[in-house]
C-alpha cells in the first residue's frame, strides 16, 4: 500500500506518456474495477436488508414462537411444547375447512380471472378509439380501496336486502344464501377477487402482447390466418412467459386471500361463516391468535403450515409449467 | 458447478449474519420500559376507546371545553362489541397498541380476571369508591386475591321493547299494562308468537335466534362452567335453552344475525315485533328506526328477570398514563356522568347514586310511547336473579360458539348436528 501511495501522479503520467503498462495499476483503476464488481450487489441490497428486517426475522421468529405455549393475555412466552401446537392445528377439523375453502375460492376466481383477463388483453390490444381511457379504466376497481368495495359488495350479497337477491326475489326466484352455503360464500368472494384482480392482469397480458412484433400479425394475415387463428396460434405462444408470470403470481395471491373473505364476513365472530363456510387458511392463522388457549404459538404453527403449502404448490406450478414448455419446444 | 455451489454458500452466510444483527437490533429497540409513567400537561391527550354508545360524547366535549381540566380526552367508539374484542385481545397479547381507558363488556370480565390476564391491568382500587356501584357489578370486576380491574359502568336489566301498532294490527292488546300478561313466562311468549305469526305472516315476532336465546341463557344457573370453572357444555338447562330456541327459529325468527345489515333494516320494514330490551338497546332502536311510531316498552320478562351486558372501564398496564387514566375513568363513573350518559344512551348505569336520581327524575322516553323508561329499568333491575348465571373464565368465547350454533340452526343446519359441532369446539378450546 504505501509503495503505490508515494507517487501516485508520476505513475499516471509516465503510464500514459508510455503507452501502455499493465503491470502497474492506479487507484482510479482498483476504484473503477471495485465498482465494476461491488456496486451491485450494493444496488441490490436494500432489498434484501429491508426484507431481512420484515421478512426473514418474523418468519424464523413464527418458526421458533411455534414450538412454545403463549397463554392467552399473558405478556410472556411459556415453556417448550415440542410438535404440539402443529398437532393440534393438522387435527382441526376448522383447519382442513379452511384449507379446501381457499382451494375452492382459488379455482374459482384464479382460472376464470386469468381466462378473462386474456382476452380483455387481447380485444385492447386491438386498433380501438380512446384506447388509453380504455386501458386506464379497466385498472379502475384496482384502485378502490378494499373499504370501499366491502360496501359495494356487501349492498350485493347481503342476505336479505341484497341488490341480487332483491332481484331474484323481484322475478318470484328464491334468494340465494350467500353466507350460509359454502358454494354460494365461494362464488361471491371470488367474484370481488376477479372483479379486484382481473384489469390488473389484463394490464400485464396487454403489456406482453404489444412486444409481440406485428410483421408476425402481417405475415399471418397475408397466409389468410383469422383473428382467431391468429390469438391461438401468434399472441398465445408469445406472451407464455408473462402467461407463467401471471398464474404463479396469482397462485401465491389466490393461496394467501384474506381480504376479500374477511370483508365478505357478516359473521359476528368474524370466524368465517357459522359453520367456517368461507373461512381461508390466513383467516384461520388471524383468527387463532385470537382464540382462548395459546393463540400465538399456534397461530404460528398454522402459519408455517400454510408457508409450506404455498411452497409445495408453487413447486408443482413449476414442474408442471416447465414441463408444457418443454413439450411445446419439443 | 462447484464455485456456484461456493459462492450460494458464501451468500447464505452472509444472509444468515445479516439476518442475526438486524434480529439483534430490533430487539434492542423494543426494550423501552412502558411502565415509566410520564406526567400529563394541559394539551396532552388522554385515550379512551368504548363500543356501541357509552354515552361520553356529550361528557369528553364538556371535559375539553374546559380550561381548568389537567389534560384533554380523545374518545375512539367502536360500532360493535365483537370487533372491538379482537382488537382489545390482540393489544392485550401483543402489549402494545392500547389506549389509556379501554372499555370491556361485563362478559369477558372473567377471562380477564384470571392468572395471566389480571397482570395486563392496572390495579384500579379505591376504598372511597366502595360503595359507589351495585356490589354484584362492582364484585365482578374483581379478583380474587382484590384487585380491582374495572369500573362498572351500567348494568343490563331486560325489559322487552315491542311494536305496539303491529300489536294491534295482528290483534293483540298493545297497552303497556295489558301486554304485560303475554311477557309473563317463556310458553306464553313463544304461544303469543304463533297467534301473532297467524295474523302477520310476513313479520317475525322476534329481532333474531341469537337475541332470544341470550335472554334464556342469562337465566340458566351454570349455562357452560361448574363453579369450579370446569367445562360443561352437555348439561341439560343449557340444551333446553338451545331445543326451545332450535325449535322456534323457522316460524318465530327472523334467522338474520344481530348487528348485521339485515338486522338493522328490520328495524324500519316491519321485520319484527319485539326484541328483549336491555338499556342499551334503546340507543340501538332510535339509531336504526328514527321515523318509526309505534315502539313501547312493557316492564315484563319472560320467567322473571334477566341482565344482558354492562360494561366496564379498565386501564392496560401499557398505558403511560396510568394516574391520570383511573382519574378519568372515576370521573366517567361519578354519579352525575353516570346520569349525562344514561340520558344519552338509556342505559341502566350500574353507579347507585344515579339510579337513585333517574328514579326520582321518573322521565319518560317520547320515543317509546312516553314510557317510564327508569322506572321500568330499575323495576327490571329488582327482578334479576343475583348471581345468575355463572360466568367462568370461558363464558365470553363459549357464548360466542353457542350464538354460532344457533346461527347455523337459522341458517338451516339440522339441530343435532350443529349441536355436535359447538361440542366439538368447546373442545378444540383447551
Amino acid at each position: 500500500m504505501p509503495t503505490t501511495t508515494s507517487a501516485p501522479v508520476e505513475n499516471a503520467t509516465t503510464a500514459t506518456s508510455a503507452g501502455a503498462s499493465p503491470r502497474r495499476q492506479t487507484w482510479r483503476d482498483r476504484l473503477s474495477r471495485w465498482d465494476l464488481k461491488l456496486s451491485p450487489y450494493l444496488y441490490i441490497a436494500p432489498f434484501f436488508l429491508v426484507f431481512a428486517i420484515i421478512g426473514l426475522y418474523p418468519m424464523l421468529y413464527t418458526g421458533y414462537l411455534s414450538f412454545f405455549s403463549w397463554p392467552a393475555y399473558g405478556s410472556e412466552v411459556g415453556p417448550w411444547v415440542g410438535w404440539d401446537n402443529y398437532a393440534h392445528v393438522l387435527g382441526d377439523s376448522v383447519f382442513r375447512k379452511a384449507f379446501w375453502n381457499t382451494m375452492g375460492i382459488f379455482l374459482l376466481s384464479s382460472v376464470p380471472q386469468i381466462i378473462v383477463a386474456t382476452i380483455l388483453a387481447a380485444l385492447l390490444d386491438t386498433r380501438l378509439r380512446g384506447r388509453t381511457l380504455w386501458r386506464m379504466s379497466i385498472l379502475l376497481p384496482f384502485v378502490v380501496a378494499p373499504a370501499a368495495s366491502a360496501m359495494i359488495f356487501g349492498a350485493i350479497f347481503a342476505d336479505g336486502t341484497g341488490l341480487i337477491n332483491q332481484t331474484l326475489d323481484g322475478f318470484g326466484l328464491s334468494k340465494v344464501p350467500w353466507h350460509a352455503d359454502r358454494f354460494a360464500s365461494w362464488t361471491a368472494i371470488a367474484t370481488m377477487v376477479n372483479w379486484r384482480w382481473t384489469g390488473y392482469n389484463a394490464l400485464i397480458i396487454l403489456a406482453a402482447m404489444q412486444a409481440i412484433p406485428r410483421d408476425l400479425y402481417e405475415a399471418a394475415d397475408i397466409d389468410g390466418a383469422s383473428k382467431v387463428k391468429q390469438f391461438f396460434h401468434v399472441t398465445l405462444p408469445s406472451i407464455r412467459p408473462t402467461m407463467i408470470f401471471v398464474i404463479v403470481t396469482s397462485t401465491i395471491g389466490g393461496l394467501q386471500i384474506f381480504t376479500e373473505p374477511r370483508i365478505f364476513d357478516t359473521n359476528l365472530r368474524f370466524q368465517g361463516g357459522s359453520d367456517f363456510q368461507y373461512t381461508t387458511l390466513t383467516m384461520y392463522v388471524f383468527n387463532t391468535a385470537q382464540t382462548t388457549t395459546n393463540p400465538y404459538p399456534r397461530a404460528a404453527a398454522a402459519a408455517w403450515v400454510l408457508f409450506l403449502i404455498i411452497v409445495g404448490i408453487a413447486l408443482i406450478n413449476f414442474l408442471v409449467t416447465r414441463a408444457v414448455q418443454r413439450r411445446s419446444l419439443r | 458447478m462447484s464455485k456456484i455451489s461456493k459462492s450460494w454458500r458464501r451468500g447464505l452466510a452472509a444472509g444468515a449474519v445479516a439476518t442475526l444483527v438486524v434480529g439483534l437490533v430490533a430487539a434492542c429497540g423494543g426494550g423501552d420500559d412502558p411502565s415509566e409513567s410520564t406526567k400529563l400537561g394541559k394539551d396532552d391527550t388522554l385515550t379512551i376507546t368504548t363500543f356501541s354508545e357509552f354515552g361520553y360524547g356529550d361528557l369528553i366535549e364538556k371535559w375539553n371545553a374546559d380550561p381548568e381540566r389537567p389534560f384533554k380526552v380523545k374518545q375512539t367508539v367502536v360500532a360493535e362489541w365483537d370487533t372491538w374484542k379482537q382488537s382489545l385481545t390482540t393489544g392485550l397479547q401483543s402489549g402494545e397498541g392500547l389506549t389509556d381507558i379501554v372499555g370491556i363488556e361485563g362478559d369477558m370480565m372473567p377471562a380477564l380476571l384470571a392468572e395471566g390476564a389480571s397482570e395486563q391491568f392496572v390495579d384500579l382500587s379505591d376504598s372511597e369508591l366502595d360503595s359507589r356501584w351495585m356490589e354484584s357489578k362492582y364484585l365482578e370486576g374483581k379478583t380474587a386475591d382484590g384487585k380491582q380491574i374495572g369500573y362498572p359502568t351500567d348494568a343490563g336489566p331486560e325489559a322487552f321493547c315491542y311494536r305496539a301498532d303491529l300489536f294491534e294490527k295482528a290483534g293483540l292488546p298493545s297497552d303497556r299494562e295489558a301486554v304485560k300478561e303475554l311477557f309473563k313466562d317463556w310458553d306464553t311468549y313463544y304461544a303469543t308468537g304463533e297467534q301473532f305469526k297467524k295474523k302477520m305472516p310476513k313479520t317475525a315476532w322476534y329481532d333474531s335466534s341469537g337475541a332470544v336465546a341470550q335472554a334464556m341463557l342469562n337465566q340458566v344457573e351454570y349455562p357452560f362452567q361448574t363453579k369450579d370453572q370446569k367445562v360443561d357444555v352437555d348439561n341439560p338447562d343449557l340444551r333446553e335453552v338451545y331445543d326451545t330456541v332450535s325449535q322456534h327459529a323457522p316460524t318465530l325468527s327472523t334467522k338474520v344475525e344481530q348487528w348485521g345489515e339485515d338486522w338493522m333494516a328490520n328495524f324500519t320494514n316491519d321485520g319484527f315485533a319485539t326484541i328483549p330490551c336491555p338499556g342499551w338497546m334503546f340507543a340501538n332502536i332510535k339509531d336504526s328506526a328514527p321515523d318509526v311510531k309505534g315502539w313501547d316498552i312493557v316492564d315484563a320478562f319472560p320467567g322473571g328477570g334477566g341482565n344482558w351486558g354492562g360494561s366496564y372501564l379498565a386501564v392496560p398496564t401499557q398505558s403511560e398514563h396510568p394516574d391520570e387514566a383511573k382519574e378519568f375513568a372515576n370521573y366517567l363513573t361519578t354519579a352525575e356522568s353516570q346520569v349525562a350518559a344514561s340520558k344519552v344512551a338509556g342505559n341502566f348505569p350500574a353507579n347507585l347514586e344515579a339510579q337513585t336520581v333517574l328514579a326520582e327524575e321518573n322521565a319518560t322516553d317520547p320515543y317509546f310511547n312516553d314510557a317510564p323508561t327508569s322506572q321500568i329499568l330499575a323495576s327490571r333491575a329488582e327482578a334479576v336473579p343475583a348471581g345468575v348465571p355463572f360466568k367462568g373464565d370461558k363464558y365470553s368465547d363459549i357464548l360466542g360458539l353457542f350464538q354460532q350454533a344457533i346461527r347455523r340452526v337459522d341458517e338451516g343446519t339440522d339441530p343435532d348436528k350443529s349441536w355436535a359441532t359447538f361440542v366439538e369446539g368447546v373442545e378444540g378450546m383447551s
